[in-house]
């Protein structure tokens, strides 16, 4: 036997190996793969417990792929556009666990949509992934809610209804934090998912993730050549875990940095234009300008890191609920008495 | 005349949203007061002021909590309904009515007449903004006097109904007795109804099921509720949250040791109420018939995932949205079976406030000892309408968290795998994210075709095994429900029945010369007993409130060959049952068998 080279390994001294779970049942290409090994990539690089995650969602191909990453943590895969319900009783459950959530755009869309528009109304912490690919593609490729109309099927047919910009609704919505990217460009997808899991509050990324099935052909607005042809980004982000050391070279006025809360840091390299994420109002007219010029802007588009969470609001115990005991939970003898007599005649 | 002491019911009659409530409460608990086994029922509608409401207060010498048909003294102060009020009402009815109102004399022909002119009577209130208010409390007044109800028992109601607000107490009682002083100076009594004081409470109490069933979820430890405000259900979710945030410890940070949320649906209800039963926490959701019919998805992942969780289903009048303020017993066949492909869901059948308590508390054990959503059926009769009943008891046993697969357990076990039957009984070892930490453990819990393992299975073997699996654990849950209670009469006829059904049944039986053998069952799936009185039974009535006997079907499912035997009776007009409707029942089949 030739020897060989010991495995790179974390701070937790886990390999890549151990973030990987089953092997996938996407079609080779598929854009959802790519973000599941984003997924692998972001956890292993912080060093995450995967007993620390659980991995909730929908139904859909996108949605089968907690089966694919993470293989220490639990999931589940729950119906059809409720993985936000599911989740929020998960994650009130135990506070301890970091939950992410893997949708699709038919499943946050159409079916779901009530549940993404009160997830993000309600702000638990987790992060909620929607693999969008203006397709259903575990369906066999009928229209999406986020289809473009101007973007055909297969067999040329256009959507007849207009398309919803999932990004512009969860910040109409008030969402914390919210960021586009794409399964292709691993390199803007990793630090945003880090900062998406330090985030205490709902961390909604929008993945454009090509259906090489249904929706990679010529015409369609969710291609990869699409993307990379229209995509636009105004800054490169880094990631920086607290306590982190790194030295980025950079101008006067070239850097923004988002702090997270606990404690890591988004560093933001401009690139051609001014936007600053924290503000709501530029967060919008970027979001509607490349519409408009017919682009699809990617990276870190609002974020808002004072606004509180769930648990919080519910002044909810940091102690899970799931630890709770009948000690805990049960009054003392003597109450039940004490009821019964506020009910006594 | 004979006085007729302890013996009537009085109907009252009013638009909704007047504050008539207060009054009625006023006169019910002035009763209670007395020592009377007074019932009172609220007919109300679907509206929030204008629509006509009846208030019925029953006062018998059984200190029967049933309504009945009939009534002895009605009060129509709805001009609405006053026609048609008098109508219903029989000859020789007590009749207190709004003589401002210049109601032709002809309509009151044959009853007993006390014409009040409540109107005129209210300028007499100083307070000229609480007027509209008050001035319901005039018709208290002259109830008081016609009864006999002392006016100490009044005040103590309003003490009650306002507890340490005396001027407000003061105001009221004022008010009330301007009635009562009209009625003693212009009336003599003409009818024989009165009451004296009895004993005939005790150490009971007065309670609605919805509260004492939230009361139950915290004894049972309930710490994630999820709800969406639906008639009748709402107040279950409301009283939870009420004493919860009373009686629940904190932390030692002073935060809280459970969450209740508004959800946007029901959907959203039963999928957070899932999802934290599947983290490990004990959760519910409460509901009535809608909100059941959109959670059937959810539920049937909760069954074939193996998720604890417990629904409340407060059962209104159906289909569709029906008659929502009223009651009846019609989501059993649907819930029984609920969502698509086999399922089977154990349901628990509360007669009272009492069973509502115990068995709502023992509902997270069921659920988490068999890894099941467990539904909890009540209705509206039981869940809004307060009820005399003995005095909710402290559990006698301690949480039951069922199985779990600790690292312990793993570690123990030979090859633990989330879904094998280890022990024989079909029900497996649960994990719970974050406590369950050894290697082995994690998966992927799914509503697709699983096997043992967890792991995505299509085998038609693997499946089919998995669901007999699951379906010999909810059988042999039998062992831990609420046994069928069985109360032996003259053993030539059977009866059954469930859920607040039982009261008629009761009532009717206390005053029959020979009676049916009455078995109430408590619990779904049926107890052997269940099978066995059907068995030691040539014909087995089965009473209900919905339209197509679904208890009668359900049994005949379970038990086909019996099936013959069942004679199904039901009522399913929204009203509660009276015990009429029992007796009439019986009468009929007893003449069936004499032909
Ligand atoms: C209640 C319900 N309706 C319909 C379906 C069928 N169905 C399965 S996946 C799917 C669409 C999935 O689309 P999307 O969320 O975009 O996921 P993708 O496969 O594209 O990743 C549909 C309609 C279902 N499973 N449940
Ligand atoms: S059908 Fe499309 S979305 Fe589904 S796995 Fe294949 S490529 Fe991916
Ligand atoms: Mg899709």
């Amino acid at each position: 036997m030739s020897e060989e080279k010991a495995p790179a390994v974390n701070q937790l001294g886990l390999s890549k190996a151990d973030y990987k779970a089953g092997a996938s049942t996407m079609c080779k290409g598929c854009g959802h793969d790519r973000i599941s090994e984003a997924i692998i990539q972001a956890c292993y690089d912080l060093g995450v417990d995967g007993r620390s995650v659980i991995k909730m969602s929908g139904i859909g191909c996108s949605s089968k792929t907690p089966a694919y990453f993470l293989g220490q943590s639990m999931g589940l895969n729950s119906t059809h556009g409720r993985m936000p319900s599911f989740a929020t009783g998960a994650h009130l459950a135990n506070l301890d666990m970091n939950p992410i959530g893997v949708s699709g755009d038919g499943d946050s869309a159409s079916i779901g949509m009530g549940q993404f528009v009160h997830m993000i109304r309600r702000n638990p912490k987790m992060v909620y992934i929607v693999e969008n690919n203006g397709v259903y593609g575990l369906t066999k490729g009928q229209f999406s809610a986020t289809a473009d109309r101007r973007s055909p099927s297969k067999r040329g047919k256009f959507p007849r209804e207009e398309s919803i910009d999932l990004c512009g609704l969860a910040l109409e919505l008030g969402a914390p934090f919210v960021a586009r990217s794409f399964s292709g460009d691993k390199k803007q997808l990793v630090p945003i998912l880090k900062a998406a899991f330090s985030f205490d509050g709902l961390a909604f990324i929008d993945v454009i993730s090509p259906c090489v099935t249904f929706n990679n052909h010529e015409g369609s607005t969710k291609s990869y050549t699409h993307q990379k042809e229209h995509g636009v980004t105004y800054h490169d982000p880094f990631f920086i875990a607290p306590k982190e050391q790194i030295d980025i070279e950079y101008e006067d006025g070239e850097l923004q940095e988002v702090t997270l809360h606990d404690g890591s840091k988004l560093v933001l390299r401009k690139l051609e234009k001014d936007h600053n994420p924290a503000e709501i109002s530029s967060a919008r007219s970027m979001l509607m300008e490349t519409r408009d010029r017919g682009e699809i802007l990617t990276g870190l588009i609002h974020v808002d890191t004072e606004q509180p969470s769930l648990a919080e609001v519910s002044g909810l115990s940091r102690e899970p609920l799931v630890r709770q005991e009948q000690g805990d939970l049960r009054p003392a003898a003597g109450v039940l008495q004490g009821i019964n007599d506020s009910f006594r005649i | 005349m004979n006085p007729v002491v302890n013996d009537f019911s009085v109907r009252i009659a009013t638009p909704n949203g007047t504050g008539s409530q207060t009054s009625n409460i006023v006169i019910h608990r002035a009763l209670l007061r007395m020592g009377l086994a007074a019932n009172a029922k609220n007919l109300f509608p679907s509206n929030i002021a204008g629509l006509p409401t009846w208030y019925q207060i029953r006062v018998s010498p059984g200190g029967w909590q049933t309504m009945a048909e009939s009534w002895q003294i009605l009060l129509p102060l709805n001009q609405a309904t006053i026609g048609k009020d008098l109508r219903e009402s029989a000859p020789g009815t007590v009749v207190i009515d709004n003589s401002d109102w210049k109601t032709a004399d002809s309509a009151f022909e044959g009853f007993v007449r006390y014409p009040v002119p409540f109107d005129k009577l209210a300028r007499g209130i100083d307070n000229a903004k609480l007027r509209p208010r008050l001035k319901n409390l005039i018709y208290v007044g002259v109830v008081a006097w016609l009864l006999d109800i002392p006016i100490k028992a009044v005040r103590e109601a309003l003490e009650t109904v306002f507890p340490g607000k005396t001027e407000v107490v003061d105001l009221n009682e004022s008010a009330a007795m301007i009635g009562h002083e009209y009625a003693s100076e212009n009336f003599t009594k003409q009818d024989p109804y009165t009451t004296e004081s009895a004993d005939q409470v005790g150490n009971r109490i007065l309670v609605d099921g919805n509260e004492a069933a939230a009361l139950g979820a915290i004894w049972g430890g309930v710490s994630v509720v999820a709800w969406y405000p639906i008639t009748p259900a709402s107040s279950l979710a409301e009283n939870l949250e009420k004493h919860i945030e009373k009686i629940r410890d904190k932390d030692s940070d002073g935060a809280n040791r459970f969450v209740v949320v508004q959800a946007e649906d029901e959907l959203a209800a039963v999928g957070m109420a899932l999802g934290a039963g599947w983290a490990g926490a004990r959760s519910m959701t409460s509901t009535s018939g809608p909100g059941i019919s959109l959670m059937a998805e959810n539920l049937g992942l909760g069954y074939f995932t193996e998720i604890p969780t417990v629904i409340y289903d407060v059962q209104r009048v159906g289909p569709s949205t029906g008659l929502p303020t009223r009651t009846q017993q019609s989501d059993m066949l649907q819930v029984a079976f609920h969502s698509h492909g086999d399922t089977r869901f154990p349901m628990l059948l509360p007669a009272n406030p009492g069973e509502a308590f115990s068995m709502s508390c023992q509902a997270y054990d069921l659920a988490e000892k068999y890894q099941t959503p467990v539904v909890f059926m009540s209705d509206l009769d039981l869940g809004m309408n307060n009820w005399i009943c003995d005095p909710l008891e402290e559990p006698s046993t301690d949480f039951d968290r069922g199985k779990i697969a600790s690292d312990e357990v793993i570690a123990r076990l030979e090859k633990w795998g989330r879904y094998r039957d280890v022990d024989g009984d079909g029900i497996p070892y649960r994990t719970i994210p974050g406590v369950t930490l050894h290697p082995d453990a994690a998966h992927l819990t799914r509503g697709s075709g699983h096997d043992e393992d967890a792991n995505y299975s299509e085998s038609p073997e693997v499946y089919s095994r998995n669901l007999d699996r699951i379906a010999r654990k909810i059988s042999g849950m039998v062992v831990d429900l609420p046994e069928p209670i069985l109360k032996p009469g003259q053993g030539d006829m059977g009866l059954i029945a469930f859920g607040t059904t039982d009261w008629a049944v009761e009532e009717a039986l206390a005053d029959m010369e020979s009676t049916p053998d009455y078995l109430r069952v408590r619990s779904f799936p049926f107890h052997q007993q269940v099978g066995e009185f059907l068995e030691n039974h040539e014909s087995v009535m089965v009473i209900e409130q919905n339209q197509q006997g679904q208890m009668a079907q359900l049994l005949a499912m379970e038990y086909p060959q019996l099936a013959g035997r069942i004679v199904s009776k039901t009522y399913y007009g929204g009203l509660p049952l009276s015990a009429n409707f029992v007796r009439e029942a019986l009468q009929s089949a007893s003449e069936v068998e004499a032909r």
